[in-house]
């Protein structure tokens, strides 16, 4: 048993974290239609530009499921935002530890 | 300004790329003093960058980025701590016959089309806006969720804050959260500019808004029922605005009260030959546009729908001639059509896909060169590489068999 358990939020085991994971992507296919399955998302990859290839627009329909699904609002000046898309692992982990769903 | 103009060197125009508000307003102000012409291009990407070198030798990039890596030759804001003692002086006189900028639409000849700007044309266009909207002479903070460098943001935003004495909020939020956020570090009244997109997006996430006096909006028809959730959650009134690069805005509506438009003073339509065609008023010279409008009175109009080459992505214009012309331009490229994908499910935004013969060239390969050439948000979804195109007996592309084709394509993806 972890000794840093803090008092709100259990670290995300690494379950939690690959279940969560398959969720986002899943989130991110339908809700921008994309043409892969979920699982072909490569979880380091940039989401952004280059990577995974979305743009702006995608981003704010991201972030709109997300706020819907998770309840997090993003925030351009949260911690290293430009870096929350920078892959879908960072993406999922932002949500987990905001998520108030 | 006094730091700026200076600063902009002795060629006669100015690309404005500043993305802070406040530092474009600046910039803007400081060409009109030095004599400057702004350059307005609709996309930064490298190819624009090219033509608009073509359009213009002498052309400087005004940035305020730290990192820019536009390909021009670069001009800083200057950013110091301590602000410049406030300039003396009166202020200046600006003759209305003078061009003060060039915007560009996509021609389909795959080069930018120029159009100019005159300051007694533009400044009547606001000054007009300015009264609809009930804020002359009305003080209030602006928010704007748009560039000042698209037209709209440029009118409706920059101008409209220029000229009738209003706050200029300097940054641009994009998420529900920021825009929010924007509004309460603001005294009222506060007036949001923004987009369908950007709208649907504050309205869906839930986020409580600060009491709002007016939203405005703008580059896309919004519909019915999202214009009425707006007004509901937001207590307030929405006002859209319909015009074009070209023309600038020239029409009205509150879309809760009634579907029709209402023309800017002096502006009139003809329509005939399946062609719309926009004059007079504060509009520089006829132009035709590029939606379906009926005349339902004489300054009165209901929209129909756009175009068919027209492209509109999230307020981002091109049209289906231009991304051809740009797609069939890339090295290896045999044959190459955009067609406009099928709507998507929950409102999210449509898109173009492509179709496009290329035996030598990767997916990702074709996607970094149209990298080069056009703005992300055309960038092709579907993508679909295939030995021949759907071309008819005349050697036309018919825009059904382009998405039958992208649906087949899915369909045996789907079963494969």
């Amino acid at each position: 048993m972890s000794d840093k358990v803090s008092p709100l939020k259990q670290p995300a085991s690494a379950g939690a974290e690959a279940e969560l994971t398959g969720e986002v992507a899943a989130l991110i296919v339908e809700a921008l239609n994309l043409d892969l399955s979920p699982a072909a998302i490569d979880p380091e990859k940039p989401l952004y530009g280059e990577g995974l290839g979305l743009d702006s627009i995608d981003i704010l329909e991201i972030a709109l499921v997300v706020s819907k699904r998770y309840g997090v609002q993003l925030r351009a000046d949260a911690e290293g935002n430009g870096e929350i898309f920078g892959s879908l692992r960072r993406l999922v982990q932002y949500i987990g530890a905001h998520r108030t769903r | 300004m006094a730091r700026v103009a200076p600063a902009l060197g002795r060629g006669a125009h100015v690309f404005n790329a500043c993305a802070d508000r406040y530092h474009f307003a600046v910039g803007f102000a400081a060409c009109l003093v030095a004599d400057k012409v702004s350059l307005l291009p609709p996309t930064h990407t490298p190819e624009v960058m090219r033509q608009l070198r073509r359009f213009a030798a002498d052309v400087v990039c005004l940035t305020d980025e730290a990192q820019c890596d536009i390909e021009l030759p670069r001009v800083r804001y200057p950013l110091h701590r301590e602000p410049a003692a406030p300039a003396a002086g009166a202020v200046p006189h600006i003759d209305s016959a003078r061009r003060v900028a060039y915007v560009f639409t996509s021609g389909s000849t795959g080069t930018p089309v120029a159009h100019a700007k005159t300051w007694g044309r533009l400044t009547a266009c606001v000054r007009e806006e300015a009264s609809r909207l009930g804020l002359a002479g009305n003080a209030c903070a602006i928010i704007a969720t748009v560039p000042p460098q698209h037209m709209y943001g440029f009118e409706s935003s920059l101008l409209l804050g220029l000229l009738n004495g209003h706050a200029l909020c300097a940054e641009r939020p994009f998420y529900p959260a920021d825009i929010a956020a924007a509004l309460e570090r603001v005294p009222r009244p506060r007036v949001l500019v923004s987009t369908p997109v950007h709208l649907r997006a504050l309205v869906g996430s839930g986020v409580a808004l600060p009491q709002t006096d007016l939203i405005v909006c703008s580059t896309a028809p919004l519909s019915h029922e999202l214009a009425l959730e707006v007004e509901e959650r937001c207590h307030t009134r929405l006002l859209e605005i319909y015009g074009s690069t070209e023309t600038g805005q020239i029409a009205m509506r509150q879309p809760t009260a009634s579907p029709e438009w209402r023309l800017w003073p002096g502006v009139t339509l003809s329509v005939g030959d399946g062609e719309t065609w926009a004059q007079g008023g504060h509009i520089e010279e006829p132009t035709r546009m590029l939606d379906v409008l009926e005349l339902t009175g004489a300054d009165t109009f209901l929209l129909h729908g756009r175009v068919a080459d027209l492209v509109n992505i999230a307020g981002k214009r091109s049209s289906l001639g231009y991304l051809n012309h740009q797609l069939n331009s890339i090295p290896g490229v045999l044959d190459g059509a955009f067609f406009h994908a099928e709507e998507p499910h929950g409102a999210a935004v449509a898109r173009v896909g492509a179709c496009v013969v290329a035996p030598g060239l990767d997916p990702q390969a074709l996607v970094a060169q149209l990298r080069q050439r056009i703005d992300a948000a055309f960038l092709p979804r579907p993508l679909l590489m295939v030995a021949r195109l759907p071309r008819n007996s005349t050697g036309k592309l018919p825009q059904a068999a382009l998405r039958a084709l992208a649906a087949a394509n899915s369909e045996s993806a789907a079963a494969g």
